[in-house]
């Protein structure tokens, strides 16, 4: 089967490079960053850290060298989800296309442009070193599920599982995805933009009682947004928050919205806090923490126009 | 002649000290001895919307001036305490007045002395360029109003004293309602400007989509607005017209709580943010978005610490 990594920054090169490992999958990775991309043609796609991976695929930069793919994994920051699947839709035109990332609302903008579209979520984690060369801080788990108003057939999504456990990317098909999927993404909109906005590390911003209680609010009304269409979640986003504070752990982890904020970066806050507060206010639940907090973020990215 | 000493001389306290030595006997209590010697020897330069040098007596300690009639308390809110604390004992007959943001300013100094104060809130502003120079940018007013043992006569002898000497002032018979619109513009304004970055600029006033920063302005308002109905103070100005009129000068402000975070020095969060969220609790009225901005705030200052 053909697969194509569309956005093969850290998230997507895990995917690429482990699902080159095997036989019967050609890889594919489509992205923008051309010295990135030259390095995997001409080296590999390398991994380190968590896991020691070096595949040969085939990178580009223009679309339309794309042969036609089973599928398309999703893993763009979550701004550039419409230019990246608008550029590469017509390889997807008999496959399905999966998202891997962060946020919601990202299923909705794939299926303005293609059939078929599988939910998804995934943890692991890693970061951009050197063109061609990921660091992989962190392994975990990845779900796959059918998007309900425009699905993949369940067979595809449990290929697709399939080969990235295979691959080394524990991946679990399931029918209904969006549990985890709102686990995860209530705990970056309840931790990211604080440590954003205050320059505390995940660990900091947890061991403050006060901060910690607005970090609870942000949860209460996520999981409110989540109950109202009828998502169970797949466990309590608490604890996630909670685990990952220790010292161990990612105490001392600067949320990725920091980071961006740090290097003045657009953030992903429209599809995490602006996304819980858009879900909000379609089904008429209150999210007002989440609004205020998407527009302090939205008014940090402004003030570097200034 | 009336003799003034002005207490902490930053941007608004020379500016202060500067203007009233043209019609007043005029002394600066400083906290470093270089700034005091600076100032006897060079006395202090105005520029910017006005152009003079005024000669002014200067010292660290009270008890190296003379005693003044009036004091006017000019430190940065986060000093007030420790300013009032050196008030303590001297000058039983003056009269004090708060010039602070927020609410509250008057009370501090209360539980250090039994002097009579007024309380007053300043929209003028300066920039400090040296110990000895600062620039007058906004010609704004000082509102003036009585508070312990003072008549709204003492607030206005002391407006027409302010005005004489060449800066804007008004007394107040109560000075709550402008104090309030105050508090209410400042613990909103200044807050999202310092997590933001952003000066006071059109973003406050924007209410285009749901994100847009304008709703959040708004309902910060709202929730103070809320608190000032529950204490019984008509707010003589409403605070979201002020920000409206505000962003649309053209030069946008840079509130000093947006200064001491980009400078990583304490803000005056809790005279102003704080003040108002006692006061909510005291009343029992919900603010869950002002104790948002506190704890954001609150935040901020310990990150880099």
């Amino acid at each position: 089967m053909k697969v194509c990594i569309v956005g093969c920054g850290a998230v997507g090169s895990l995917f690429a490079a482990n699902l080159a490992t095997l036989d019967d999958v050609e890889v594919w990775a489509y992205d923008l960053a051309r010295e990135h991309v030259d390095a995997i043609n001409r080296d590999g796609l390398r991994l380190t850290g968590a896991g020691e991976v070096t595949s040969r695929l085939r990178a580009t930069s223009d679309a339309s060298e794309l042969p036609p793919c089973d599928f398309g994994i999703v893993a763009t920051k979550a701004m550039h989800t419409a230019s990246a699947i608008a550029a590469t839709a017509h390889a997807f035109a008999s496959g399905s296309v999966a998202t891997v990332q962060n946020g919601i609302g990202n299923e909705e903008v794939l299926a303005e442009h293609v059939e078929r579209v599988i939910r998804g979520t995934t943890f692991p984690a890693g970061k951009i070193t050197a063109p061609g060369v990921v660091q992989w801080d962190v392994k975990g788990d990845t779900t796959f599920g059918p998007f309900e108003p425009q699905p993949a057939p369940f067979e595809a999504v449990q290929q697709l599982a399939d080969a990235c456990t295979r691959g080394g990317m524990p991946a679990q098909a399931v029918p209904d995805a969006r549990g985890p999927q709102w686990r995860k993404v209530i705990f970056n909109a309840a931790t990211n933009p604080l440590g954003a906005l205050t320059g505390l590390t995940h660990g900091r911003v947890c061991e403050q009682p006060a901060l910690r209680r607005l970090v609870t609010r942000l949860v209460d009304e996520g999981k409110a947004v989540a109950a109202a269409q009828g998502i169970v979640l797949d466990a309590d986003p608490e604890e996630l928050i909670d685990y990952a504070a220790r010292i161990d752990v990612a105490y001392g982890h600067k949320a990725s919205m920091l980071q961006d904020v740090e290097a003045r970066r657009q953030t992903e806050v429209d599809y995490l806090n602006g996304g819980i507060a858009n879900f909000g206010r379609a089904l008429g639940v209150p999210t007002p923490t989440h609004e205020s907090i998407w527009a302090l973020v939205k008014g940090v990215e402004a003030a570097w126009q200034q | 002649v009336t003799r003034v000493c002005i207490a902490g001389a930053g941007a608004i306290g020379s500016l202060f000290a500067a203007h009233l030595a043209r019609v007043a006997d005029v002394s600066a209590l400083v906290r470093r001895e270089e700034h005091a010697r600076a100032l006897r020897e060079h006395g202090l330069r105005i520029s910017g919307r006005a152009d003079f040098t005024a000669q002014l007596e200067a010292a660290t300690a009270p008890d190296e001036l003379a005693e003044p009639n009036l004091v006017i308390v000019a430190c940065k809110g986060t000093d007030l305490d420790t300013v009032a604390a050196e008030l303590a004992g001297h000058w039983p007959e003056a009269t004090l007045m708060t010039v602070q943001n927020g609410i509250g300013a008057d009370e501090v100094v209360a539980r250090h002395g039994a002097w009579r104060l007024l309380t007053a809130v300043t929209f003028m502003s300066g920039t400090r360029h040296d110990d000895t120079h600062v620039e007058y940018v906004l010609d704004t007013a000082t509102w003036i109003g009585p508070a312990r043992g003072t008549t709204p006569d003492d607030a206005r002898r002391v407006a027409d004293l302010i005005v004489k000497s060449g800066l804007k002032a008004e007394a107040f018979d109560d000075l709550r309602p402008a104090q309030w619109s105050k508090l209410i513009f400042n613990a909103t304004v200044n807050t999202v400007a310092a997590l933001t970055g952003l000066p006071h600029d059109a973003h406050f006033a924007a209410l285009g989509g749901v994100g847009d920063l304008g709703y959040l302005v708004r309902d910060l308002m709202d929730e103070g607005k809320a608190v000032a109905a529950a204490a019984g103070v008509p707010l003589r100005e409403d605070p979201w017209e002020m920000n409206v009129l505000a962003t649309q000068r053209g030069s946008a402000h840079y509130p000093s709580m947006l200064e001491d975070v980009e400078a990583h020095r304490p803000t005056e969060v809790d005279l102003i943010t704080g003040a108002l969220v006692r006061e909510a609790d005291r009343l029992g009225v919900p603010v869950p978005l002002h104790k948002t901005m506190l704890r954001l705030i609150k935040a901020k200052e310990d990150s880099w610490q």
